[in-house]
């Protein structure tokens, strides 16, 4: 894939807004009206280990976006890191257009996994998580963005139950919690994982330096989540 | 003689000595075949709890890191209840694994229709890019599980079975075997219903194709079989009946021919007994296929000695 003479410039934080106006037509869409945006943003300045150039490299950390739906800020953050030329922007969801309303890991360079429907990305972590362990690679980290109301999803709770007592220590799971899910439990998002050995942290999903700091907590022997609290999807 | 699956964990447990990129992955069903495979590759050999939907993505997850994921469990929860997972994890995100299932349409009659899965194959037909292989009998089953382990990054479906026929055929891994020549037919045998389909075609001037491996199909096999036959063609199936008569009609789309599908009724038995109970209640014993097969190519002048 080539990458365009537009990656020779830098990108930063606070380019996003306008990267994600490129998709959906409005120069002052916000940060706020997507969830998921500070912890992509953390997560690829500070947090994972993989650029462009290493997108094929077997100890790259992966990051697996499985909650597929409104992609644009994941889009955006791809674009400013040089993962997907800005060119690509604004031909968003069209025919000829590799960036669908759901991401497509055949077609967009750096995106780990294909996603849309709900539960699929985490099952799908604990086997890369297990496959670089069989192969000896213990150093990459495996990330998973889920969001709360993902998290109904039976397919997760195999995973989740699963990878506690298996002890996937290089398995992180990120959950984003916009208070979106049915018949939830309040509070219990954390308490769900801890309850199959897992490490957790729950923070505000707004605040970059506790991301950073909650993301980068030590967890000997165990998976790790952080929840990621922002404001509610209705508001 | 032994079934088909009395040979899976042996066969893979030596290609896991053999092969470091060769992992199994299961849920609690069948572990016990793989215990000395566990303790000696403990990182490749995975039991994930009676967790079907995890199996599938977990198999992908390996796929995607570089591995080739060996999955097995009854077909009914292989590929009916994860059918997402088969769909999306393995399909869509472009993994590939090979599927091993046990249990067939009615290898367990008592147990009842929670553990039959006759539309299996119709299932992942719907799929692209599926190699299925149907064995016959264990030394088949165990040429066609060192093919699928082979096959690169391919998808393929094994589907074992404890009906077999009395004798292993070679098999290559894509072709049809012309088992008997005739000129008023072609009957099609897939898997363990060869040996009631010689049976029931005794003295019947048809010739009798055997099948162990149904996708992708072999149309050229079935064209050169019908050039010399005629185009009068019977599919017998182990699973539900006319899973393969699209594939039959595509092949032969450019002559008049006639397709019979002959295979497992759609509607639930709902009983349980005896594997040859079932396979008499769904017309695949050789006295009902002699009928059946007879009465479409015509038996005027043949006797039956059924």
């Amino acid at each position: 894939m080539t990458i365009t003479s537009d990656n020779s410039r830098t990108y930063g934080y606070e380019d996003l807004p306008r990267l994600m106006g490129l998709m959906t037509g409005d120069e002052k869409h916000g940060p706020a009206a997507t969830s998921t945006l500070d912890v992509l943003w953390v997560l690829y300045d500070r947090v994972l280990r993989v650029t462009p150039e290493r997108r094929q490299d077997p100890s790259r950390d992966r990051f697996l976006l499985s909650k597929g739906h409104g992609p644009m800020a994941y889009y955006a953050v791809l674009a400013a890191k040089g993962f997907v030329p800005v060119e690509w922007l604004p031909g968003f969801g069209s025919y000829d257009s590799p960036l669908g309303h759901h991401p497509d890991r055949v077609r967009v360079p750096g995106a780990e996994i294909g996603s849309g429907s709900l539960g699929h990305g985490l099952p799908i972590a604990v086997g890369s998580a297990l496959g670089l362990r069989a192969q000896g690679l213990h150093d990459p980290a495996i990330w998973v963005l889920i969001g709360d109301a993902e998290l109904d999803e039976g397919s997760n709770h195999e995973a989740i139950a699963f990878a506690g007592p298996a002890g996937l220590e290089r398995l992180h799971t990120v959950v984003v919690d916009n208070s979106s899910a049915s018949h939830a439990l309040p509070g219990g998002i954390a308490a769900r994982f801890e309850a199959a050995g897992w490490s957790a942290v729950t923070v505000d999903g707004r605040d970059q330096e506790a991301l950073y700091a909650a993301c980068t907590a030590p967890h000997p022997g165990r998976p790790h989540v952080v929840v990621a609290r922002v404001e509610p999807k209705s508001t | 003689m032994d079934t088909m699956r009395d040979r899976f964990a042996p066969v893979v447990s030596q290609l896991l000595d053999e092969n470091p990129r060769l992992a199994v992955v299961l849920a609690e069903i069948g572990k016990d075949g793989f215990r000395e495979a566990m303790r000696r590759h403990s990182d490749r050999v995975l039991n994930v709890g009676i967790r079907e939907q995890l199996l599938i993505g977990a198999a992908a997850g390996l796929a995607l890191t570089g591995l080739r994921p060996v999955v097995h469990t009854f077909a009914s929860f292989l590929v009916e209840r994860p059918f997402e997972q088969v769909k999306l994890d393995l399909g869509h995100q472009g993994a590939g694994a090979v599927l091993v299932s046990a249990a067939a349409s009615f290898d367990w009659p008592a147990g009842g229709f929670t553990h039959m899965a006759p539309g299996d194959v119709a299932l992942l037909d719907t799929l692209d890019g599926w190699t299925v292989h149907v064995p016959g009998h264990p030394d088949e089953a165990e040429t066609l599980l060192r093919h699928a382990v082979a096959a690169g990054d391919d998808k393929v479906y094994v589907r074992l079975s404890v009906q077999a026929n009395q004798q292993g055929r070679m098999t290559d891994g894509a072709h049809f075997v012309t088992v008997r020549t005739g000129r008023r037919g072609v009957v099609a045998a897939v898997g363990p219903v060869l040996d009631a389909v010689l049976a029931a075609t005794e003295g019947l001037d048809v010739t009798v194709l055997y099948a162990t491996t149904v996708r992708p199909f072999d149309a050229a096999g079935l064209r050169r079989a019908t050039a010399m036959a005629g185009t009068d063609v019977v599919l017998v199936e182990p699973y539900l009946a006319g899973t393969s008569a699209t594939a039959v009609s595509t092949a032969l789309s450019d002559v008049p021919h006639r397709v019979l599908g002959l295979g497992v009724s759609r509607r639930e038995l709902r009983r349980y007994g005896t594997i040859e109970e079932h396979q008499a209640a769904h017309g695949l014993d050789a006295r009902s296929l002699r009928e059946r097969i007879g009465g479409f190519v015509g038996t005027d002048r043949v006797p039956v000695r059924v």
